[in-house]
């Protein structure tokens, strides 16, 4: 059934379909209807919703939910995330899986809460102290906001880690048509490096702690221990990237020149392709829906790169490591980028 | 059950006469009495000294972060109502930079039997001012005494809702095992205050050893309080 | 067929409602492609309010308007604003009353006092955005009237169907009587 859908309710409705049971938030633009209809649609499935004090007690609150055997999220913006951080590291060093949304806003601090921005590729990616690794899906259209919110908790389950689905105030906030399933059937494989995951109450009694711990979870001071358990913690994403990768190509194969996007970029850089495309430029769009751990695979070929982004350039700087002749456009006046401003890129580097 | 069955493992970090012990004890008597078994049990602990109980108690323990072990344990509470879960904190973590939770918690009068060993200091970090140190007690941040009031978190409790709300020392280790008792058994938000003895990083730089201030507990302690008197008992049930 | 559409005026007169009207009109009653957005201020009412609504028969890729068919402003500084991004031969369309400093573009400029006929004949500011949509269909016949009603009635309270449907027919005859 073809249905308008918002994107932040796209995301309720991927959460729901993927289980999830518990939802706890604080309000915040531009993710509050993602709040707005888990607490009506949570209640009618046994679930639960709770609004909770601020965004440090919605993640705790998230984990400890998870703790006990429910699949939970919470949503928020950067204000909420900033707040979220220390307790994103506890899910990584405890192995609590649980997603978290950001529909991102323009700005450091309060920021401008209606505009989009990009800004929190970093944040979500280093947010939380200590070495770690984190996975980010970033969503370029309403039916993503569904599809990656669902993967966001299979990909959580399947390594016992937080994730974190990137979006921004555009696809959070935009409508289109879309078709959806109620229900996805999919099995959650187990993997190596990952250790099982026993809910509270389920009649093994452990303990959890966010300090560093050994196999049965109880703190060490044994610094062999701490380095063989922070480096599985990165090996266990690192090694699994292959099932983590979601990345889409648009007439790629005989580009000369690439324009590499995500988020609602991507929707720019389609449109920027098809007009370069009608002025006889190969043009083509690769759109990074796994942007942590980031696929360096994809830009390691001969097309000229363009890399269009809502912030100072951030992913374009990171992808400098691997290629020094990125093109970096950056845009932070809390507008999309237009396709055109893309276009006269394309044609400068084609000439 | 004898009470060392309910450690699933042991020796402890706490210092000689340290009053964390003397309250972990109690709360397992008071389980034994009721008769829970360990399965029924979660116990959920923040940063601190007091933090550290949970590593050692065989139920479902979850240490969390600094502050949060009440909006933790409220996630685990909503998706487990027929678990009893209890929740540890020190004085620094409830009524500082988990004050909040506490406040909500209590507003909510959620089903958690909140613990709080208040021994007036930052034991952990090496001794350091607590919302709740004593004017003019001696700290390392306050090494002229301390200049603000201390919470009285019961108070607090009290009027932000929660509905059990009591107050011991760990001189009142019959009194505290009884109030344990009638948490476990109070459907709402049950908030049990202890004073306890710090003797290394509070009762060292304030010229007492543990036995003193566990004499002042009982010398200072009355069910009308008032004066210098540490006023205890169960102020609403 | 591609129609990009900008509808604005202040926080408070249901343009962002009207979007999501037009949009849900075209995707679920007549089976377009369709992409609305919307731009706004921190206040709830008053300030500066846009709904983007872009309709084609073919999947859409930029979500934004680039170049407006129609334009519709509510208010003088909607106008000031958004009155240029009409594209040549598209239509602007005005509220008679709140825009009294009307631009000149390469198009059709209509006004019609939608706010005052909803006050007056509907007794309802609140269904000012339900006048302004009858009109634009009435002008353009971009959806059919029916689908609009149609899509009306799922996004608006149970019970103001009637005066919904009232508040569109007069801002379509109103319309009909310029076109």
């Amino acid at each position: 059934m073809v249905e308008l859908l918002q994107g932040n309710e796209a995301c309720v409705k991927g959460a729901l379909a993927a289980g999830c049971r518990f939802y706890a938030g604080y309000p915040i633009t531009p993710s509050s209807e993602i709040a707005e209809m888990m607490a009506v649609e949570l209640p009618k499935r046994g679930g639960v919703f709770i609004q909770m004090e601020d965004e440090i007690g919605s993640i705790a609150a998230v984990i400890g939910a998870s703790l006990a055997g429910a699949r939970a999220m919470t949503a928020t913006s950067g204000p909420g995330i900033s707040l979220m951080a220390e307790n994103i590291g506890f899910a990584i060093m405890a192995e609590i899986p649980c997603v978290i949304v950001d529909v991102q806003r323009v700005g450091p601090s309060t920021g401008h809460a209606t505009k989009p921005s990009q800004g929190d590729v970093m944040m979500a990616r280093w947010g939380t102290h200590g070495d770690h690794r984190v996975v980010v899906l970033s969503p370029s259209s309403v039916s993503d906001m569904f599809w990656l919110t669902f993967k966001a908790f299979r990909f959580a389950e399947m390594l016992r880690t937080p994730v974190i689905l990137l979006s921004d105030e555009i696809i959070g906030h935009m409508r289109t048509d879309v078709e959806l399933p109620d229900e996805v059937e999919e099995e959650i494989p187990e993997l190596e490096d990952v250790p099982s995951f026993h809910p509270f109450g389920g009649g093994k009694r452990y303990h959890v702690t966010g300090l560093v711990h050994d196999e049965t979870g109880f703190p060490t001071n044994d610094g062999e221990i701490i380095e063989k358990q922070l480096k599985r913690l990165i090996r266990k994403i690192e090694r699994h990237r292959d099932k983590i990768t979601i990345v889409e190509r648009l007439n790629v194969e005989d580009a000369d020149v690439v324009i590499l996007a995500y988020g609602c970029v991507v929707r720019s850089a389609i449109r920027a392709m098809y007009l370069a495309r009608e002025e006889g430029i190969k043009c083509g769009v690769v759109d990074v829906k796994t942007l942590w751990p980031f696929p360096y695979e994809v830009v390691e070929s001969e097309f000229k790169l363009i890399v269009p982004e809502m912030n100072s350039g951030l992913i374009a700087d990171d992808l400098r490591k691997v290629r020094n002749d990125v093109i970096s456009i950056t845009k932070m006046n809390g507008e999309i980028i237009y396709p055109h401003e893309i276009l006269e890129i394309i044609r400068r580097v084609s000439n | 059950m004898r009470i060392r069955d309910y450690f699933r493992r042991l020796p402890h970090i706490w210092c000689p006469g340290c009053g964390n012990g003397t309250i972990i004890n109690a709360m397992l008597r008071a389980i034994d009495e009721v008769g829970l078994k360990k399965d029924e049990i979660v116990a959920v602990s923040g940063i601190g000294c007091f933090g550290r109980a949970t590593g050692y108690l065989d139920f479902y323990t979850l240490h969390t972060t600094h502050g949060r072990a009440l909006a933790f344990a409220t996630g685990i509470k909503l998706m487990k109502p027929e678990m009893k879960v209890f929740v540890l904190m020190g004085d620094g973590d409830a009524a500082a930079i988990g004050g909040n939770h506490l406040i909500h918690a209590a507003r909510r009068d959620i089903d958690l039997i909140a613990i709080v060993a208040n021994n007036s200091i930052y034991g952990m970090t090496g001794g350091q001012v607590s919302p709740t140190t004593p004017e003019m007690a001696k700290t390392t941040t306050t090494p002229e005494g301390c200049k603000e009031r201390p919470f009285d978190l019961c108070e607090l409790v009290l009027a932000a809702g929660g509905s059990y709300v009591a107050r011991w020392t760990t001189y009142h280790v019959r009194q505290l095992q009884n109030s344990i008792k009638e948490a476990l058994e109070h459907p709402g938000f049950s908030f049990i205050e202890v004073f306890s003895q710090c003797p290394v990083q509070f009762g060292r730089r304030n010229k007492k050893d543990h036995i003193q201030m566990l004499r002042e507990f009982k010398e200072k302690s009355s069910l009308e309080g008032g004066g210098d008197k540490i006023k205890i008992g169960v102020f609403r049930r | 067929m591609k129609y990009e559409i900008i509808l604005s005026g202040k926080g408070g007169q249901g343009l962002i409602l009207a979007g999501i009207i037009l949009a849900e009109a075209a995707a679920i009653y007549e089976g377009l492609h369709v992409v609305q957005t919307q731009s706004y201020g921190p206040e709830a009412r008053g300030g500066a309010s846009k709904s983007e609504v872009i309709i084609s028969d073919e999947p859409i890729d930029f979500p934004k308007v680039t170049s407006a068919d129609i334009v519709v402003a509510l208010s003088q500084e909607a106008c000031d604003i958004y009155a240029k991004m009409v594209k040549r031969g598209g239509i602007l369309i005005l509220d008679e009353d709140e825009v009294q400093k009307v631009p000149e573009i390469e198009g059709r400029i209509y006004r019609i006092p939608f706010i005052r006929m909803a006050v007056e004949e509907i007794g309802k500011a609140i269904v000012t955005n339900i006048v302004t949509l009858g009109s634009l269909i009435g002008l353009t016949e971009i959806l059919s009237p029916e689908s609009v009603i149609k899509a009306i009635e799922n996004r608006t309270p149970k019970g103001t169907e009637e005066i919904n449907r009232k508040a569109f027919e007069l801002g379509f005859k109103a319309a009909k009587g310029l076109a």
